[in-house]
């Protein structure tokens, strides 16, 4: 079922559509700080004061600012290193290095367990482990 | 304390202020217009013990300060937008005096009436779409039981699992980001402008299914039912994926002039 909600920015609330939303997600704070910090028109006042410098968005609130050129002026990247986020860091983790270094390693223990010299049990190769 | 400030929320052709004496701005005094070269800065006077650069950089640390300010310039900005079209300004935008805010109106007049044009008649939609079926993890303990039992073809077996398992999830992932690319694509269409911001992180949004659109629609007053509709119907046809919609808002993401990334 699709769902529907219909409020306002202003109303603090957004519409969701979704299988499994169950209700409006409330346009949070993220919403708001990402127009006010990111967006909206740079002109330079009087009074000089970078938010890039602001410590706390570099720290505590870095994921908000979330434009790419200003992320990666502050060195903000998750995104890209995120493989759910980036079909290139996915595609160079599952088809690159990674697989073919796991690929070797498994290929090197099933010569051992099919030769019949090891009983040492498979060491889990899941996701977890590699990348690291 | 005397205000020595002046915080600047959107530049507009005119506006009526009376409306916003309800509205609190950010230091709780009343919004206020500055007039020149046909053009109107909404503003506030403010005490630069609060919002100087020396306190600006304290206080935009003090994340309470920073919601406060932030809806409090929100809130401003919407309401004016209620009455027409208007440039907003980032956050913490502040003159010593309104000479120095007309003397920027003058300056850069061609440029708030080029940007004012083009957001004429119309607001921002935000739409955001959330990965909520992600693809399988690896099972780890098919893995080992198949392994468990070394012999011929246990090990062939398992390489071919494996295998499997990632081009299933590569994938899945694939078609999550080309689904994004495609609504995207379908929510353009009626969109004078579009504007993809970067993917809000899960702490931020609170919700654990990666984002993977993050857009802004620049539609035409007229066009929000078609646009919400159009969005319903793309999260029919994408079950996979979670669609929200934010808006109307004011037009943040076009407040460019030009020098900015803005159209020109």
């Amino acid at each position: 079922m699709t769902t529907a909600r219909v409020m306002q920015p202003g109303a603090e609330a957004a519409q969701a559509y979704g299988s499994s939303m169950g209700g409006g997600q409330v346009a949070n704070l993220g919403d708001i700080l990402e127009r006010v910090l990111d967006k909206g028109l740079v002109i330079a006042g009087d009074i000089q004061v970078n938010l890039l410098d602001i410590e706390l968005l570099t720290i505590k609130l870095r994921l908000v600012i979330a434009s790419l050129e200003t992320a990666r002026e502050v060195g903000i990247d998750w995104w890209e290193r995120d493989p759910w986020l980036s079909a290139k860091a996915f595609d160079r983790a599952a088809d690159g290095r990674d697989l073919e270094q796991e690929n070797v390693q498994l290929r090197e223990r099933v010569k051992e367990l099919e030769s019949g010299r090891s009983r040492r049990e498979i060491p889990r190769t899941g996701r977890k482990s590699r990348g690291t | 304390m005397e205000p020595n400030g002046t915080w600047v929320y959107a530049i507009t052709e005119r506006v009526d202020v009376t409306p916003l004496a309800q509205i609190g701005g950010v230091g709780g005094r009343p919004v206020r217009t500055v007039a020149a070269a046909g053009l109107t800065a909404v503003a506030e006077d403010v005490d630069l013990a609060e919002f100087g650069e020396e306190a600006l950089r304290r206080n935009l640390e003090d994340l309470d300060w920073l919601e406060t300010t932030a809806r409090a310039h929100h809130r401003v900005i919407d309401a004016v937008a209620q009455q027409g079209p208007l440039v907003p300004m980032r956050l913490a935008t502040v003159y010593s005096g309104d000479a120095r805010i007309a003397a920027m109106l003058t300056q850069r007049e061609a440029d708030f009436r080029s940007a004012l044009r083009r957001i004429s008649g119309r607001m921002e939609w935000g739409v955001k779409a959330y990965a909520d079926r992600q693809p399988e993890a690896s099972d780890d303990s098919a893995v080992t039981a198949g392994a468990s039992r070394p012999g011929g073809g246990a090990g062939a077996a398992y390489l071919q699992r494996r295998r499997n398992q990632l081009t299933a999830q590569k994938n899945a992932r694939r078609e999550t980001l080309a689904s994004a690319e495609m609504i995207h694509a379908e929510l353009a269409r009626y969109a004078a402008e579009t504007r993809v911001h970067t993917p809000q992180a899960p702490q931020l949004t609170g919700i654990k299914a990666p984002m993977i659109l993050n857009a802004a629609y620049l539609l035409d007053g007229t066009r929000g039912e078609d646009f919400a509709a159009a969005v319903a119907a793309l999260a029919d046809q994408h079950p996979g994926l979670r669609l929200e919609l934010t808006g109307p808002w004011p037009p943040y993401s076009f407040a460019g002039t030009g020098e900015e990334g803005g159209l020109t």
